[in-house]
């Protein structure tokens, strides 16, 4: 399979690739032939790879037939509490109960990281559940926040600025230094929320 | 032990190394200084082994108080030049906007994810001095430490000439854009930081207008947010972002992006 690859600087190439589910697959196999690549990074449909000195010849990227997806299934208990729970209800035109009926009943994958250290964008969730972000934004969400925009869903690891609407909030830690490895998400990890 | 106290902090003053490059995937920024040239030459001159920390001041420099004679570097926005001190005035910086205090030993904090880097963005890593911090400072290596003295100054330019390449974003611009990108000059905004500096200038019109995805970013990228006004990214930098980026600076060229200092000037020109 040959994929556009565009350039990213002179140390840096952006590989384009026809879903999130391919990126994290060729993601994850650059990672374990490609030790020259300093860093290997999935974005929603793209993988961005950078290296120190001496450009690196991408080649022909051929992707390995997988048997099943390995991503790990991960669960995040959430008190649906969250401060926008009731605006989101407005305006979907749910019932609360029926909103986090959705959120707990979907199946999400972690598309990609960013934002913050351990903030995994959350995709595949209910079509129903999609909203705008708020026009201002928050100038401080607490930590362990969970929240959806559009159509991603995703857990504030700390306190920082936000602008996506917030459901609830869980007390699982998205990021540890030192834990190994320090964020609880991977790109392909599939995550479903439980009402605690 | 050897041990530093914060006089003054000065404006901004962070602990850096090289920064935790490799950690993108995880969302962490690749931090470490912002004019690596002026950082390694600083431990260099104080005769430390590449990669220990050294304090970056931001335009305002601090003030610093040793409790013993210490053998400091300055470098990067200041005549570069080894010095044994008991206190130290950093001073305003010159020419640019991040000066460099190499300390013979090293900073001594507590890493994160294998870096002493303060990290603005996220957090991660010591937080900025603040006056009245003590400090320890490192065991210094069996390296000579470099003549006291001065050192041949960088010539810095009021009109820095950053090279680009195109991309990855290049085409949701108008050629318009890009022309006005390379032949005009752009203003840097006072409300820059280490995450980016804010260029002003003429807008850079965008030829898409639907909304890109996600995607991974790289230090000196020029993305380019709704009002066409350009921010090039610096070491702290958010991991991936969905605003289009028209061109990135070159490696060799970022110790000179870290050295743009407010209602400075500086041009682009494409290289390869």
């Amino acid at each position: 399979m040959s994929y556009e690859i565009r350039p990213a600087g002179d140390r840096g190439s952006l590989i384009e690739v026809p879903d999130n589910a391919t990126a994290v697959r060729l993601a994850r196999q650059l990672r374990a032939e490609r030790p020259d690549l300093v860093d290997i990074v999935v974005g929603h449909t793209t993988v961005l790879v950078t290296w120190a000195a001496e450009p690196a010849d991408l080649g022909e990227l051929v992707l390995m037939p997988e048997p099943e997806p390995a991503g790990r299934r991960v669960e995040i208990p959430v008190a649906y509490d969250g401060p926008d729970l009731e605006e989101v209800a407005r305006l979907t035109g749910l019932s609360q109960e029926e909103v986090v009926a959705r959120h707990t009943g979907a199946e999400h994958v972690a598309a990609f990281l960013g934002f913050q250290p351990g903030f995994a964008y959350l995709i595949g969730g209910d079509e129903l559940l999609r909203v705008p972000r708020r026009e201002e934004p928050r100038t401080q969400v607490p930590g362990g926040t969970v929240a959806i925009a559009g159509p991603y869903s995703g857990v504030y690891p700390r306190d920082s600025p936000g602008g996506w609407r917030l459901l609830g909030s869980t007390a699982t830690a998205m990021f540890d230094p030192a834990r190994e490895p320090p964020a609880l998400l991977a790109p392909g990890d599939r995550v479903r929320f439980v009402a605690a | 032990m050897t041990t530093i106290e914060v006089i003054r902090s000065g404006l901004l003053t962070t602990v850096q190394d090289r920064g935790r490059p490799g950690l993108a995937h995880l969302g962490v920024p690749p931090s470490g200084a912002a004019d690596p040239d002026a950082y390694e030459l600083g431990n260099r001159l104080v005769g430390n082994p590449s990669g220990v920390a050294a304090l970056e001041a931001t335009l305002d420099g601090p003030v610093l108080r040793f409790d013993r004679p210490t053998i400091v570097a300055l470098t990067g926005a200041t005549e570069p030049r080894v010095r044994t001190v008991e206190v130290l005035e950093v001073g305003r910086c010159v020419g640019g906007a991040r000066t460099y205090v190499a300390v013979r030993g090293g900073i001594d904090v507590e890493p994160t994810l294998g870096s002493r880097s303060t990290d603005l963005l996220t957090g991660l890593g010591p937080l900025p001095l603040r006056t009245g911090d003590l400090l320890r400072i490192g065991v210094a290596a069996g390296f000579e430490p470099g003549l006291p003295g001065t050192v041949p100054a960088v010539g810095a330019s009021l009109e820095p000439v950053l090279r680009v390449r195109l991309g990855p974003r290049d085409d949701w611009f108008t050629p318009r854009a890009l022309e006005a990108l390379v032949s005009t000059s752009w203003r840097v905004s006072s409300s820059s930081n280490r995450v980016g500096i804010r260029l002003e200038g003429q807008p850079l019109e965008r030829a898409r207008h639907d909304e890109l995805l996600s995607e991974g970013l790289v230090t000196g990228a020029l993305q380019v947010p709704a009002s066409g006004q350009p921010i090039l990214l610096l070491q702290d930098h958010p991991t991936t972002g969905g605003y289009p980026v028209i061109a990135v600076v070159l490696a060799d060229d970022l110790p000179l992006a870290g050295q743009l200092a407010p209602s400075m000037r500086v041009r682009f020109a494409i290289d390869g």
